[in-house]
Protein backbone atom coordinates (compact mmCIF):
# COMPACT_ATOMS: atom_id res chain seq x y z
CA UNK A 1 0.00 0.00 0.00
CA UNK A 2 2.90 2.35 0.69
CA UNK A 3 6.35 2.48 0.11
CA UNK A 4 8.76 4.70 0.21
CA UNK A 5 11.83 4.14 -1.76
CA UNK A 6 15.41 5.29 -1.59
CA UNK A 7 14.01 8.69 0.37
CA UNK A 8 16.29 11.39 1.24
CA UNK A 9 15.53 14.47 3.41
CA UNK A 10 17.54 17.13 4.15
CA UNK A 11 17.05 19.99 6.47
CA UNK A 12 19.44 22.18 4.45
CA UNK A 13 22.65 21.07 5.13
CA UNK A 14 21.30 18.16 7.63
CA UNK A 15 20.27 14.70 6.36
CA UNK A 16 17.61 13.79 7.96
CA UNK A 17 16.79 10.66 6.26
CA UNK A 18 19.16 9.10 3.86
CA UNK A 19 17.67 6.80 0.92
CA UNK A 20 15.28 4.99 3.20
CA UNK A 21 13.06 2.29 1.95
CA UNK A 22 10.46 0.69 3.40
CA UNK A 23 7.07 -0.92 2.87
CA UNK A 24 3.49 -0.92 4.55
CA UNK A 25 1.24 -3.53 3.07
CA UNK A 26 -2.40 -3.57 3.65
CA UNK A 27 -3.98 -4.47 7.26
CA UNK A 28 -0.31 -4.65 8.34
CA UNK A 29 0.86 -2.46 11.67
CA UNK A 30 4.04 -1.58 10.75
CA UNK A 31 6.58 -0.18 13.70
CA UNK A 32 9.27 2.16 12.99
CA UNK A 33 11.49 2.76 16.14
CA UNK A 34 15.13 4.55 16.77
CA UNK A 35 16.12 6.60 19.30
CA UNK A 36 15.97 10.36 19.25
CA UNK A 37 16.70 12.48 15.87
CA UNK A 38 17.06 9.10 14.01
CA UNK A 39 14.98 10.94 11.82
CA UNK A 40 11.59 8.81 12.17
CA UNK A 41 9.22 11.75 12.64
CA UNK A 42 11.04 13.12 9.58
CA UNK A 43 10.21 10.30 7.71
CA UNK A 44 6.37 10.47 8.63
CA UNK A 45 6.35 14.43 7.90
CA UNK A 46 7.39 13.38 4.41
CA UNK A 47 4.89 10.81 3.99
CA UNK A 48 2.54 12.99 5.38
CA UNK A 49 3.60 16.03 2.33
CA UNK A 50 4.91 18.15 4.78
CA UNK A 51 8.44 17.96 3.87
CA UNK A 52 9.47 16.75 0.11
CA UNK A 53 12.18 14.20 0.13
CA UNK A 54 15.66 15.68 -2.05
CA UNK A 55 15.58 11.98 -3.88
CA UNK A 56 13.56 9.26 -3.89
CA UNK A 57 9.43 8.41 -4.40
CA UNK A 58 7.10 7.76 -1.93
CA UNK A 59 4.38 5.90 -3.21
CA UNK A 60 0.66 4.84 -2.11
CA UNK A 61 -1.50 2.52 -3.46
CA UNK A 62 0.71 2.64 -6.54
CA UNK A 63 0.76 6.10 -7.32
CA UNK A 64 3.66 9.00 -6.52
CA UNK A 65 2.32 11.04 -3.91
CA UNK A 66 5.74 13.22 -3.62
CA UNK A 67 4.87 17.14 -4.35
CA UNK A 68 1.05 16.47 -3.38
CA UNK A 69 -0.53 19.17 -0.63
CA UNK A 70 -1.04 17.66 2.93
CA UNK A 71 -4.84 17.92 2.26
CA UNK A 72 -4.86 16.29 -0.98
CA UNK A 73 -2.81 13.20 0.81
CA UNK A 74 -5.05 12.80 3.00
CA UNK A 75 -8.27 12.99 0.67
CA UNK A 76 -5.97 10.21 -0.96
CA UNK A 77 -6.30 8.35 2.41
CA UNK A 78 -3.19 8.92 4.44
CA UNK A 79 -4.30 10.50 7.70
CA UNK A 80 -1.69 11.86 10.65
CA UNK A 81 -1.79 11.93 14.55
CA UNK A 82 1.25 14.08 15.02
CA UNK A 83 3.70 14.14 18.16
CA UNK A 84 2.37 16.24 20.80
CA UNK A 85 -0.84 15.18 19.51
CA UNK A 86 -1.85 19.03 18.38
CA UNK A 87 -5.38 19.28 19.59
CA UNK A 88 -6.66 22.51 18.46
CA UNK A 89 -7.28 24.20 22.17
CA UNK A 90 -9.48 26.36 21.44
CA UNK A 91 -12.07 24.67 19.88
CA UNK A 92 -14.20 22.07 21.62
CA UNK A 93 -13.67 18.63 21.68
CA UNK A 94 -16.71 18.46 19.15
CA UNK A 95 -15.23 20.72 17.09
CA UNK A 96 -12.03 18.88 16.93
CA UNK A 97 -13.98 15.79 15.65
CA UNK A 98 -15.68 17.83 13.49
CA UNK A 99 -12.98 19.25 11.77
CA UNK A 100 -11.60 15.51 11.28
CA UNK A 101 -13.73 15.33 8.91
CA UNK A 102 -13.28 18.04 6.86
CA UNK A 103 -12.23 16.21 3.88
CA UNK A 104 -15.53 13.55 3.36
CA UNK A 105 -18.71 15.00 1.50
CA UNK A 106 -20.91 12.63 2.81
CA UNK A 107 -22.16 14.78 5.46
CA UNK A 108 -24.59 12.86 7.59
CA UNK A 109 -22.49 9.62 7.44
CA UNK A 110 -19.76 11.73 8.91
CA UNK A 111 -22.06 13.08 11.81
CA UNK A 112 -22.97 9.20 12.73
CA UNK A 113 -19.44 8.72 12.66
CA UNK A 114 -18.67 11.47 15.29
CA UNK A 115 -21.37 9.82 17.49
CA UNK A 116 -19.88 6.42 17.01
CA UNK A 117 -16.39 7.72 17.95
CA UNK A 118 -17.57 9.09 20.84
CA UNK A 119 -19.07 5.76 21.55
CA UNK A 120 -15.70 3.86 20.98
CA UNK A 121 -14.04 6.92 22.92
CA UNK A 122 -16.41 7.69 26.27
CA UNK A 123 -14.72 9.96 27.62
CA UNK A 124 -14.52 12.31 24.28
CA UNK A 125 -18.41 11.78 24.56
CA UNK A 126 -18.78 13.30 27.47
CA UNK A 127 -16.72 16.22 27.11
CA UNK A 128 -18.11 17.00 23.60
CA UNK A 129 -18.34 21.07 24.89
CA UNK A 130 -15.19 21.46 26.54
CA UNK A 131 -12.25 23.19 25.06
CA UNK A 132 -9.48 20.75 23.64
CA UNK A 133 -6.67 22.29 25.81
CA UNK A 134 -8.46 21.25 28.72
CA UNK A 135 -8.07 17.43 28.36
CA UNK A 136 -5.68 15.15 29.90
CA UNK A 137 -3.06 14.00 27.75
CA UNK A 138 -4.24 10.60 27.24
CA UNK A 139 -7.82 12.06 26.41
CA UNK A 140 -6.28 14.24 24.17
CA UNK A 141 -4.19 10.94 22.77
CA UNK A 142 -7.75 9.60 22.17
CA UNK A 143 -8.74 12.53 20.98
CA UNK A 144 -6.38 12.81 18.25
CA UNK A 145 -6.35 9.24 17.23
CA UNK A 146 -10.39 9.69 16.82
CA UNK A 147 -10.05 12.74 14.59
CA UNK A 148 -7.82 11.32 12.62
CA UNK A 149 -9.76 7.99 12.11
CA UNK A 150 -12.84 10.38 11.17
CA UNK A 151 -11.36 10.95 7.80
CA UNK A 152 -11.66 7.27 7.13
CA UNK A 153 -8.14 6.80 6.09
CA UNK A 154 -6.58 3.67 4.55
CA UNK A 155 -3.10 4.27 6.33
CA UNK A 156 -2.96 5.79 9.76
CA UNK A 157 0.40 7.26 10.86
CA UNK A 158 1.23 7.68 14.34
CA UNK A 159 3.97 9.85 15.67
CA UNK A 160 4.92 8.15 19.10
CA UNK A 161 1.85 8.48 20.63
CA UNK A 162 2.63 7.44 24.00
CA UNK A 163 5.21 10.39 24.16
CA UNK A 164 4.95 12.06 27.56
CA UNK A 165 2.02 9.62 29.12
CA UNK A 166 1.67 7.77 31.83
CA UNK A 167 2.31 3.68 32.11
CA UNK A 168 -1.44 3.13 32.42
CA UNK A 169 -2.41 5.41 29.56
CA UNK A 170 0.16 4.12 27.48
CA UNK A 171 -1.00 0.68 28.51
CA UNK A 172 -4.57 2.35 26.97
CA UNK A 173 -3.18 4.07 23.88
CA UNK A 174 -1.72 0.23 22.69
CA UNK A 175 -4.92 -1.60 23.57
CA UNK A 176 -6.51 0.94 21.22
CA UNK A 177 -3.56 0.37 18.68
CA UNK A 178 -4.49 -3.64 18.90
CA UNK A 179 -7.82 -2.81 18.17
CA UNK A 180 -7.28 -0.86 14.91
CA UNK A 181 -4.99 -3.50 13.62
CA UNK A 182 -7.87 -6.83 14.74
CA UNK A 183 -10.27 -4.32 12.80
CA UNK A 184 -8.05 -4.03 9.98
CA UNK A 185 -6.74 -0.71 9.94
CA UNK A 186 -3.17 -0.43 8.13
CA UNK A 187 -0.75 1.57 10.74
CA UNK A 188 2.40 2.99 10.71
CA UNK A 189 3.68 3.40 14.15
CA UNK A 190 6.58 5.62 14.59
CA UNK A 191 7.47 5.52 18.52
CA UNK A 192 10.48 5.60 21.12
CA UNK A 193 8.68 2.30 22.91
CA UNK A 194 10.55 -0.20 20.50
CA UNK A 195 9.60 -3.53 23.24
CA UNK A 196 6.00 -2.67 22.90
CA UNK A 197 5.61 -1.54 19.22
CA UNK A 198 7.71 -4.53 18.38
CA UNK A 199 5.42 -7.07 20.53
CA UNK A 200 2.14 -4.87 18.74
CA UNK A 201 3.53 -4.61 15.22
CA UNK A 202 3.46 -7.25 12.28
CA UNK A 203 6.97 -6.07 11.28
CA UNK A 204 9.34 -3.17 12.65
CA UNK A 205 11.78 -1.07 10.98
CA UNK A 206 14.95 0.15 12.97
CA UNK A 207 16.28 3.57 12.40
CA UNK A 208 19.96 4.61 13.20
CA UNK A 209 21.55 7.63 13.24
CA UNK A 210 21.90 9.52 10.33
CA UNK A 211 18.16 8.36 9.14
CA UNK A 212 18.88 5.03 7.66
CA UNK A 213 17.21 1.72 8.09
CA UNK A 214 19.72 -0.63 10.43
CA UNK A 215 17.27 -3.81 10.53
CA UNK A 216 13.68 -4.77 10.07
CA UNK A 217 11.81 -7.98 10.70
CA UNK A 218 9.18 -9.47 12.46
CA UNK A 219 9.69 -9.77 16.59
CA UNK A 220 11.18 -12.88 15.48
CA UNK A 221 13.41 -12.41 13.40
CA UNK A 222 14.89 -8.55 15.25
CA UNK A 223 15.56 -11.11 18.69
CA UNK A 224 18.08 -13.15 16.24
CA UNK A 225 20.05 -9.62 14.72
CA UNK A 226 22.98 -9.51 17.29
CA UNK A 227 23.59 -5.91 17.13
CA UNK A 228 20.20 -4.75 17.12
CA UNK A 229 20.55 -3.34 20.39
CA UNK A 230 23.81 -1.72 19.43
CA UNK A 231 21.05 0.08 16.41
CA UNK A 232 19.07 1.24 19.24
CA UNK A 233 21.11 2.87 21.61
CA UNK A 234 19.09 2.63 25.22
CA UNK A 235 16.75 -0.08 24.65
CA UNK A 236 15.54 -2.19 27.54
CA UNK A 237 17.16 -5.79 27.13
CA UNK B 1 -22.08 65.30 32.25
CA UNK B 2 -24.38 64.83 28.71
CA UNK B 3 -21.13 66.26 26.51
CA UNK B 4 -18.99 63.56 28.15
CA UNK B 5 -21.59 60.71 27.42
CA UNK B 6 -21.53 62.35 23.98
CA UNK B 7 -18.09 61.89 23.62
CA UNK B 8 -18.59 58.37 24.84
CA UNK B 9 -21.19 57.60 22.52
CA UNK B 10 -18.52 58.57 19.62
CA UNK B 11 -15.42 57.19 20.56
CA UNK B 12 -17.58 53.78 21.01
CA UNK B 13 -18.52 54.28 17.29
CA UNK B 14 -14.94 55.34 16.25
CA UNK B 15 -13.48 52.50 18.17
CA UNK B 16 -15.89 49.67 16.71
CA UNK B 17 -14.25 50.64 12.96
CA UNK B 18 -11.13 49.95 14.56
CA UNK B 19 -12.15 46.76 16.12
CA UNK B 20 -13.25 45.84 12.52
CA UNK B 21 -9.71 46.17 11.01
CA UNK B 22 -7.98 44.91 13.40
CA UNK B 23 -10.24 41.39 13.37
CA UNK B 24 -9.74 41.55 9.98
CA UNK B 25 -5.64 42.30 10.07
CA UNK B 26 -5.46 39.01 12.83
CA UNK B 27 -7.82 36.87 10.76
CA UNK B 28 -5.24 36.97 7.90
CA UNK B 29 -2.29 37.01 10.42
CA UNK B 30 -3.47 33.83 12.51
CA UNK B 31 -4.13 31.87 8.86
CA UNK B 32 -0.91 32.79 6.90
CA UNK B 33 1.39 35.40 8.92
CA UNK B 34 0.84 37.58 7.03
CA UNK B 35 0.64 41.31 8.73
CA UNK B 36 -1.69 42.98 5.12
CA UNK B 37 -0.13 46.71 4.68
CA UNK B 38 -2.32 47.23 1.83
CA UNK B 39 -5.04 46.67 4.15
CA UNK B 40 -5.51 50.43 3.86
CA UNK B 41 -5.44 50.62 0.11
CA UNK B 42 -8.86 48.38 0.20
CA UNK B 43 -10.16 51.49 2.58
CA UNK B 44 -8.81 53.93 -0.71
CA UNK B 45 -10.77 51.71 -2.82
CA UNK B 46 -14.10 51.75 -1.10
CA UNK B 47 -13.60 55.50 -0.90
CA UNK B 48 -13.11 56.18 -4.54
CA UNK B 49 -16.20 54.10 -5.19
CA UNK B 50 -18.44 55.43 -3.26
CA UNK B 51 -17.68 58.89 -4.90
CA UNK B 52 -17.67 58.01 -8.19
CA UNK B 53 -21.15 56.11 -7.28
CA UNK B 54 -22.33 58.72 -5.18
CA UNK B 55 -25.07 59.91 -7.75
CA UNK B 56 -26.28 56.71 -8.08
CA UNK B 57 -28.22 56.31 -5.04
CA UNK B 58 -28.04 54.06 -1.74
CA UNK B 59 -28.20 51.57 -2.85
CA UNK B 60 -25.94 51.00 -5.57
CA UNK B 61 -23.20 53.24 -4.38
CA UNK B 62 -23.21 50.43 -1.33
CA UNK B 63 -23.54 47.66 -3.26
CA UNK B 64 -20.92 48.60 -5.34
CA UNK B 65 -18.47 49.37 -3.01
CA UNK B 66 -18.80 46.11 -1.05
CA UNK B 67 -18.20 44.38 -4.37
CA UNK B 68 -15.14 46.30 -5.65
CA UNK B 69 -13.49 46.02 -2.40
CA UNK B 70 -14.01 42.11 -1.84
CA UNK B 71 -12.78 41.31 -5.13
CA UNK B 72 -9.88 43.70 -4.82
CA UNK B 73 -9.24 41.22 -1.67
CA UNK B 74 -9.77 38.17 -3.70
CA UNK B 75 -7.55 39.24 -6.49
CA UNK B 76 -4.91 41.12 -3.82
CA UNK B 77 -4.96 37.18 -2.40
CA UNK B 78 -4.77 35.31 -5.65
CA UNK B 79 -1.89 38.04 -7.74
CA UNK B 80 0.20 39.00 -4.93
CA UNK B 81 0.38 36.68 -2.11
CA UNK B 82 -0.67 33.22 -3.45
CA UNK B 83 2.33 33.13 -5.13
CA UNK B 84 4.62 33.83 -2.11
CA UNK B 85 2.62 31.86 0.05
CA UNK B 86 5.50 29.34 1.39
CA UNK B 87 8.18 32.12 1.40
CA UNK B 88 9.57 33.48 4.47
CA UNK B 89 7.75 36.16 6.81
CA UNK B 90 10.26 38.64 5.61
CA UNK B 91 8.76 37.78 2.15
CA UNK B 92 5.56 38.23 2.88
CA UNK B 93 6.08 41.25 4.58
CA UNK B 94 7.87 43.48 2.03
CA UNK B 95 5.47 41.82 -0.79
CA UNK B 96 2.60 43.61 1.44
CA UNK B 97 4.29 46.56 1.21
CA UNK B 98 4.84 46.53 -2.33
CA UNK B 99 1.41 46.17 -2.82
CA UNK B 100 0.32 48.88 -0.34
CA UNK B 101 2.94 51.48 -1.76
CA UNK B 102 1.97 50.04 -5.25
CA UNK B 103 -1.79 50.39 -4.84
CA UNK B 104 -1.61 53.86 -3.39
CA UNK B 105 0.76 55.24 -6.67
CA UNK B 106 -1.71 53.73 -8.72
CA UNK B 107 -4.57 55.40 -6.71
CA UNK B 108 -2.45 59.00 -7.35
CA UNK B 109 -1.77 58.12 -10.87
CA UNK B 110 -5.70 57.55 -11.77
CA UNK B 111 -7.99 58.36 -9.81
CA UNK B 112 -6.20 60.61 -7.84
CA UNK B 113 -5.20 63.01 -10.15
CA UNK B 114 -6.98 66.35 -9.81
CA UNK B 115 -8.87 68.10 -7.08
CA UNK B 116 -9.27 67.17 -3.73
CA UNK B 117 -12.44 64.74 -3.84
CA UNK B 118 -14.94 63.77 -1.02
CA UNK B 119 -18.41 62.58 -0.46
CA UNK B 120 -20.98 65.49 0.83
CA UNK B 121 -22.15 64.87 4.26
CA UNK B 122 -25.69 63.62 4.01
CA UNK B 123 -27.88 65.65 6.00
CA UNK B 124 -30.11 62.38 6.95
CA UNK B 125 -26.78 60.89 8.64
CA UNK B 126 -25.75 64.29 10.01
CA UNK B 127 -28.86 64.77 12.02
CA UNK B 128 -28.79 64.58 15.74
CA UNK B 129 -30.97 63.45 17.74
CA UNK B 130 -31.61 64.02 21.46
CA UNK B 131 -31.06 60.82 23.36
CA UNK B 132 -32.21 61.38 27.08
CA UNK B 133 -30.25 64.58 26.82
CA UNK B 134 -27.47 63.41 24.75
CA UNK B 135 -26.88 64.55 21.28
CA UNK B 136 -25.76 61.44 18.91
CA UNK B 137 -26.06 61.31 15.47
CA UNK B 138 -27.29 58.88 13.15
CA UNK B 139 -24.12 58.04 11.59
CA UNK B 140 -23.11 57.38 14.85
CA UNK B 141 -26.06 55.24 15.97
CA UNK B 142 -25.43 53.65 12.35
CA UNK B 143 -22.05 53.07 12.69
CA UNK B 144 -22.20 51.34 16.58
CA UNK B 145 -25.29 48.83 14.94
CA UNK B 146 -23.84 48.01 11.72
CA UNK B 147 -20.52 46.99 13.43
CA UNK B 148 -22.17 45.31 16.07
CA UNK B 149 -24.27 43.76 13.42
CA UNK B 150 -20.86 42.40 12.13
CA UNK B 151 -19.11 41.44 15.23
CA UNK B 152 -21.92 39.33 16.08
CA UNK B 153 -21.75 37.96 12.40
CA UNK B 154 -18.26 36.97 12.78
CA UNK B 155 -18.72 35.56 15.55
CA UNK B 156 -21.77 33.33 14.13
CA UNK B 157 -19.55 32.77 11.36
CA UNK B 158 -16.94 31.34 13.68
CA UNK B 159 -18.45 29.28 15.61
CA UNK B 160 -21.92 28.08 14.08
CA UNK B 161 -20.29 27.38 10.51
CA UNK B 162 -17.65 24.58 8.73
CA UNK B 163 -15.93 27.57 7.55
CA UNK B 164 -15.56 29.25 11.22
CA UNK B 165 -14.29 26.14 12.30
CA UNK B 166 -11.66 25.67 10.03
CA UNK B 167 -10.60 29.33 10.57
CA UNK B 168 -10.09 29.15 13.89
CA UNK B 169 -8.28 25.44 13.36
CA UNK B 170 -6.23 27.47 10.63
CA UNK B 171 -5.60 30.53 12.93
CA UNK B 172 -4.01 28.67 15.89
CA UNK B 173 -2.28 25.62 13.83
CA UNK B 174 -2.61 26.34 9.81
CA UNK B 175 -0.37 23.35 8.99
CA UNK B 176 -2.41 20.82 11.24
CA UNK B 177 -5.64 21.73 10.00
CA UNK B 178 -3.67 21.06 6.44
CA UNK B 179 -3.29 18.04 7.94
CA UNK B 180 -6.93 17.13 9.14
CA UNK B 181 -8.12 18.30 5.75
CA UNK B 182 -8.57 21.65 5.73
CA UNK B 183 -7.76 22.96 1.99
CA UNK B 184 -5.40 25.81 2.31
CA UNK B 185 -6.48 27.80 -0.83
CA UNK B 186 -10.21 27.80 0.58
CA UNK B 187 -9.55 29.12 4.18
CA UNK B 188 -7.24 31.73 2.59
CA UNK B 189 -9.27 32.71 -0.10
CA UNK B 190 -12.20 32.74 2.56
CA UNK B 191 -10.57 35.07 5.01
CA UNK B 192 -9.16 37.80 2.45
CA UNK B 193 -13.03 37.78 1.09
CA UNK B 194 -13.95 38.34 4.82
CA UNK B 195 -11.49 40.75 5.42
CA UNK B 196 -12.62 42.68 2.16
CA UNK B 197 -16.14 42.53 3.46
CA UNK B 198 -15.24 43.69 6.25
CA UNK B 199 -12.94 46.47 4.55
CA UNK B 200 -15.68 47.39 2.44
CA UNK B 201 -18.19 48.14 5.19
CA UNK B 202 -15.36 50.53 7.26
CA UNK B 203 -14.86 52.03 4.29
CA UNK B 204 -18.16 53.01 4.12
CA UNK B 205 -18.91 54.30 7.54
CA UNK B 206 -15.38 56.13 7.89
CA UNK B 207 -16.06 57.81 4.75
CA UNK B 208 -19.22 59.22 5.78
CA UNK B 209 -18.08 60.23 8.76
CA UNK B 210 -14.67 62.07 7.79
CA UNK B 211 -15.70 63.29 3.86
CA UNK B 212 -13.05 62.94 2.26
CA UNK B 213 -11.45 60.65 -0.24
CA UNK B 214 -7.80 60.44 -1.44
CA UNK B 215 -5.24 57.48 -1.87
CA UNK B 216 -3.72 58.12 1.55
CA UNK B 217 -7.29 57.70 3.29
CA UNK B 218 -6.37 53.95 4.23
CA UNK B 219 -2.72 54.51 5.95
CA UNK B 220 -4.04 56.15 9.05
CA UNK B 221 -6.48 53.91 9.89
CA UNK B 222 -4.30 51.10 9.05
CA UNK B 223 -1.53 51.87 11.72
CA UNK B 224 -4.48 52.38 14.85
CA UNK B 225 -6.28 49.19 13.66
CA UNK B 226 -2.55 47.44 13.41
CA UNK B 227 -1.55 48.82 16.53
CA UNK B 228 -4.50 47.79 18.57
CA UNK B 229 -4.77 44.78 17.09
CA UNK B 230 -0.72 44.10 18.92
CA UNK B 231 -1.66 45.54 22.30
CA UNK B 232 -5.25 43.35 21.91
CA UNK B 233 -2.88 40.31 21.09
CA UNK B 234 -3.03 39.70 17.35
CA UNK B 235 -3.27 35.54 18.45
CA UNK B 236 -6.41 35.97 19.62
CA UNK B 237 -9.22 37.51 17.13
CA UNK B 238 -11.63 39.06 20.17
CA UNK B 239 -8.19 40.19 21.94
CA UNK B 240 -7.64 42.00 18.23
CA UNK B 241 -10.35 43.34 17.70
CA UNK B 242 -10.95 44.47 21.56
CA UNK B 243 -7.36 46.44 21.10
CA UNK B 244 -8.19 48.13 17.74
CA UNK B 245 -11.61 49.49 19.64
CA UNK B 246 -9.88 50.51 22.90
CA UNK B 247 -6.89 52.43 20.71
CA UNK B 248 -9.81 54.23 18.64
CA UNK B 249 -12.02 55.06 21.15
CA UNK B 250 -8.85 56.70 22.98
CA UNK B 251 -7.90 58.60 19.86
CA UNK B 252 -11.17 59.67 18.87
CA UNK B 253 -11.64 60.86 23.19
CA UNK B 254 -8.55 62.24 22.89
CA UNK B 255 -9.57 64.00 19.69
CA UNK B 256 -12.45 65.87 21.88
CA UNK B 257 -10.24 66.29 25.34
CA UNK B 258 -7.18 67.63 24.55
CA UNK B 259 -6.57 71.59 24.40
CA UNK B 260 -6.54 73.02 21.20
CA UNK B 261 -2.58 73.15 21.22
CA UNK B 262 -2.56 69.52 21.77
CA UNK B 263 -5.38 68.11 19.79
CA UNK B 264 -2.98 68.05 16.50
CA UNK B 265 -0.73 65.39 18.68
CA UNK B 266 -3.43 62.94 19.75
CA UNK B 267 -1.61 60.47 18.01
CA UNK B 268 1.29 60.59 20.31
CA UNK B 269 -0.68 60.43 23.29
CA UNK B 270 -2.71 57.26 22.13
CA UNK B 271 1.08 55.47 21.35
CA UNK B 272 2.12 56.79 24.75
CA UNK B 273 -0.47 55.02 25.96
CA UNK B 274 0.52 52.15 24.08
CA UNK B 275 3.52 51.90 25.04
CA UNK B 276 2.53 51.75 28.53
CA UNK B 277 0.11 48.97 27.91
CA UNK B 278 2.24 46.69 26.52
CA UNK B 279 4.75 47.55 29.04
CA UNK B 280 2.36 46.15 31.58
CA UNK B 281 1.11 43.53 29.32
CA UNK B 282 3.44 42.57 26.44
CA UNK B 283 1.45 39.73 25.20
CA UNK B 284 -1.43 41.86 24.66
CA UNK B 285 -4.41 42.59 26.71
CA UNK B 286 -5.86 39.14 25.97
CA UNK B 287 -2.78 37.14 26.73
CA UNK B 288 -2.00 35.04 23.49
CA UNK B 289 -2.19 31.69 23.43
CA UNK B 290 1.04 29.81 24.59
CA UNK B 291 2.93 28.34 21.28
CA UNK B 292 2.54 32.15 19.44
CA UNK B 293 5.87 33.19 19.73
CA UNK B 294 7.33 29.36 18.96
CA UNK B 295 5.54 29.82 15.66
CA UNK B 296 7.15 33.53 14.83
CA UNK B 297 9.96 31.58 15.75
CA UNK B 298 9.76 28.75 13.47
CA UNK B 299 8.29 31.33 10.77
CA UNK B 300 11.18 33.23 10.98
CA UNK B 301 13.66 30.37 10.92
CA UNK B 302 11.66 28.45 7.80
CA UNK B 303 14.13 29.31 5.29
CA UNK B 304 16.97 27.59 7.30
CA UNK B 305 15.05 24.73 8.39
CA UNK B 306 13.18 22.76 6.16
CA UNK B 307 12.23 22.06 2.59
CA UNK B 308 8.30 22.48 2.51
CA UNK B 309 6.21 20.66 0.11
CA UNK B 310 4.04 22.23 -2.04
CA UNK B 311 0.46 23.34 -0.44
Amino acid sequence: MLRLADVSVSYGRIAAVQELSLEVKEGELVGLVGHNGAGKSTTLWTIAGVLRPSSGDVTFAGRSIVGLSPDAILRLGISLVPENRRIFGRLTVGENLRIGTSARKDRKQAEADIEKMCERFPVLGSFLDRSGSKLSGGEQQQLAIARALLSRPKLLLLDEPTLGLAPLIVDQVFEILQELREEGVTMLLVEQNAARTIEVANRTYVMRSGGRIAFHGTAQELATMGDFEAAYIGMAP
Amino acid sequence: MSQGIQYAVDSIAFGSLFALMALALALLFGVMGLMNFAYGELIMAGAFTMYYTRGAGWGAMIGMTILVVTVLSLLMELIAFRPVRRASPVTLLVTSFAVSYGLQQLGWMTVGKGPQKGVEPYPFLTKQLDVSGVLVSRLTIITVIVTIVLLVGMTLLLKRTTLGIQLRASTEDFRMAQLVGVKANWVISAAFGITGLLASAVAILYVLRTGAVDPEIGRGPLLVAFVGGVIGGLGSLPGAALGGFVLGAIINALQAVLPTTLASHTQLFAFLAVIAILVFQPEGLVAVRSGFLTRIWRRLRRPVVAEEAAA
